[in-house]
């Protein structure tokens, strides 16, 4: 980002921002169980206590226990590790192959670009999520493999907004000029189109990370992401399904903890992207 | 341009998009780590049925000859047979096509009618508390995942409550209609929530614009500015909404069919993961595909019905 940008930032009174406060909090609250999660958990996630089977919640397990008498409290907290992680690993791959992408392509034009145009167009055909459940059933079900997945088909979404930005830029007489004055082609796109063209893609990137954790929740779930006994978010909510009538506490408490991050991800986003859009 | 014209010159654009999503599912089942034949084959296949079983699927040809079998094999529909399913996948996908595609449409009946008026109630009153309200909801409703829903739903309605069944399909229409209510309902609470956002901000536009103000500059009455103008408008915007969330819409009905044990194609294509059921899951990802350009060119074709300046470039 530029100085212009934080400038632009400061200018916008973002604490006068209920949403974007809110999201703000909970993104740092995020951050702090995922970074120290043994800080906050009462109990060891993974100890069986078979003293406690399935408890449903109370003062000493906030949020119950499972069937091997796990603090299911304790395992959400876990969780936020290997759930905000994704909210990170499977978005910035992708993020940095569309952006250099999009921005070649951009520049460029040309062949490449029409080639470029007709893939884009073919992966946008198939549903998101079908694309990635098959290529994750081709390299095989795992947290590793979920995040090349994601990324494969994620990248695509960048470099087309990438590709546009870049184009846009092109426009303005300051690109002319470094050709003018004999910049290499390398310099004049990604030092002097890049910090311009990069902002939609930095607003977009938020509402990917929130994105990144519901589908990354979502393969969990269904078996073809993070495996148990990993303490994830979806993969708690699936181990709780089979007692659902009688211990509901199990899957429905790590779904708050998904709504909350995912609420908190959209709200900063939303807010960023509403100060981001050129106003007049 | 006519409609007419416009449809095949549309459909033209199709082919090289559709060409190139052929290659890149060609290329993800080809890129299967091992032998498709041995992966085909059952574990006590000797080394002649193995070599019998890749004559059979052309495996000894070069990549690109296999490429122009697959092409074939998809315009005449034939796409070999299920492992898991022992019949052909063509057969198999057809059967389970029915259930998914009541679900969806349910689904978007849902979505339609849950987001059109809350979208319009939102965007009449811009900021006011109802406004406020109706955002915070379908915030909270978009960061919550689609097999979440399901469960809350499942859970409260189906299972404690005993409102409704747990799971399956029915035989009648509205059994049907039964069996798949929650289902659709947990679609449809977040495919609303993307219609619901986007429908409020165009529908904010449109009140806004000049053609709208001249009409009531000249003494039309609110409700035919709203009816005649803005209502109009609002439904080209839906249109190409409900055509471009088509992947969400799939996406998300994937998702509920397992959770409430719905026989579709969503469902199906989860059994096929898991049994490694690569000729099924080539089928029912090429379907997908299929359905969702169909749905793109529906889209436009609609689109430019509805609106008149489509018809003129």
């Amino acid at each position: 980002m530029t100085m212009a940008t934080f400038e632009k930032i400061a200018s916008l009174n973002l604490h006068k921002r209920p949403g974007f406060l809110v999201g703000a909090f909970i993104l740092t609250m995020s951050a702090l169980l995922a970074l120290f999660p043994g800080f906050f958990a009462p109990f060891d996630p993974n100890a069986f206590n078979y003293s406690a089977l399935k408890q449903p919640p109370s003062a000493d397990h906030w949020f119950g226990t499972d069937n091997l008498g796990r603090d299911t409290f304790s395992r959400v907290i876990w969780a936020y590790s290997i759930n905000m992680q994704m909210a990170i690993v499977a978005t910035v791959f992708a993020m940095l192959i569309g952006v250099i992408v999009g921005a070649l392509v951009g520049y460029y034009g040309g062949i490449a670009d029409a080639i470029f145009g007709r893939c884009v167009d073919a992966i946008i055909t198939f549903p998101f999520l079908v694309l990635v459940i098959a290529v994750v059933a081709v390299l095989g079900p795992g947290l590793t493999n979920m995040y090349i997945a994601i990324t494969l088909v994620g990248w695509v979404y960048y470099a087309r907004l990438m590709r546009a930005e870049i184009m846009g830029q092109m426009a303005n007489e300051y690109a002319t000029a470094g050709k003018v004055i004999g910049c290499s082609d390398m310099r004049i796109i990604f030092r002097h189109l890049l910090p311009n063209a990069i902002t939609p893609v930095l607003t977009y990137w938020m509402t990917d990370m929130a994105l990144a954790i519901l589908l990354g929740s979502s393969l969990g779930y269904l078996g073809l992401g993070a495996q148990p006994p990993t303490a994830e978010w979806g993969v708690l909510i699936a181990e709780g399904r089979n007692f659902i009538t009688t211990a509901w506490w199990l899957s429905l408490m790590p779904g708050i903890a998904i709504v909350l991050t995912g609420l908190g991800f959209s709200l900063v986003g939303d807010s960023v992207a509403d100060l981001m859009r050129p106003r007049g | 341009m006519s409609p007419i014209t416009y449809f095949f010159s549309r459909l033209l654009q199709i082919i090289p998009t559709f060409l190139i999503v052929m290659v890149i599912i060609f290329l993800l089942v080809r890129a299967l780590p091992g032998d498709p034949a041995i992966a085909m084959a059952d574990a006590k296949a000797t080394a002649e049925q193995l070599e019998q079983i890749r004559q059979r699927l052309g495996l000894n040809e070069p990549l690109w000859v296999q490429f122009l079998y697959f092409v074939r094999n998809v315009f005449t529909g034939n796409l070999g047979d299920s492992i898991l399913l022992k019949a052909p996948v063509i057969q198999v996908i057809l059967e389970r096509l029915p259930a998914s595609g009541f679900l969806a449409l349910y689904a978007v009946s849902f979505s339609l009618l849950i987001a059109g008026p809350l979208a319009f109630v939102a965007a009449l009153n811009r900021n006011g508390w109802l406004d406020i309200t109706v955002r915070a909801v379908f915030q909270i409703g978009l960061s919550t995942p689609v097999f979440y829903i399901g469960l809350l739903l499942l859970t409260f309605l189906a299972a404690q409550l005993r409102w409704f069944p747990v799971g399956g399909y029915g035989t009648t229409f509205w059994e049907h209609m039964y069996h798949l209510l929650l289902p659709a309902l947990t679609v449809a609470l977040y495919t609303s929530a993307i219609i619901m956002r986007n429908l409020r901000s165009s529908i904010i536009e449109v009140v806004d614009a000049e053609y709208v103000q001249f009409a009531r500059a000249k003494g039309l009455p609110e409700h035919l500015v709203l009816g005649r103008h803005v209502l109009r408008n609002a439904l080209i915007s839906t249109v190409t909404l409900l055509g471009l969330s088509i992947g969400n819409l799939m996406s998300g009905t994937l998702v509920t069919e397992t959770v409430f044990a719905v026989p579709g194609v969503g469902r199906l294509m989860l059994d096929a993961i898991f049994a490694r059921d690569y000729p099924l899951i080539q089928g029912l990802t090429l379907m997908f595909t299929i359905l969702v350009s169909m749905i793109f060119l529906l889209t436009d074709m609609i689109h430019a019905w509805l609106d008149p300046r489509m018809r003129v470039k």
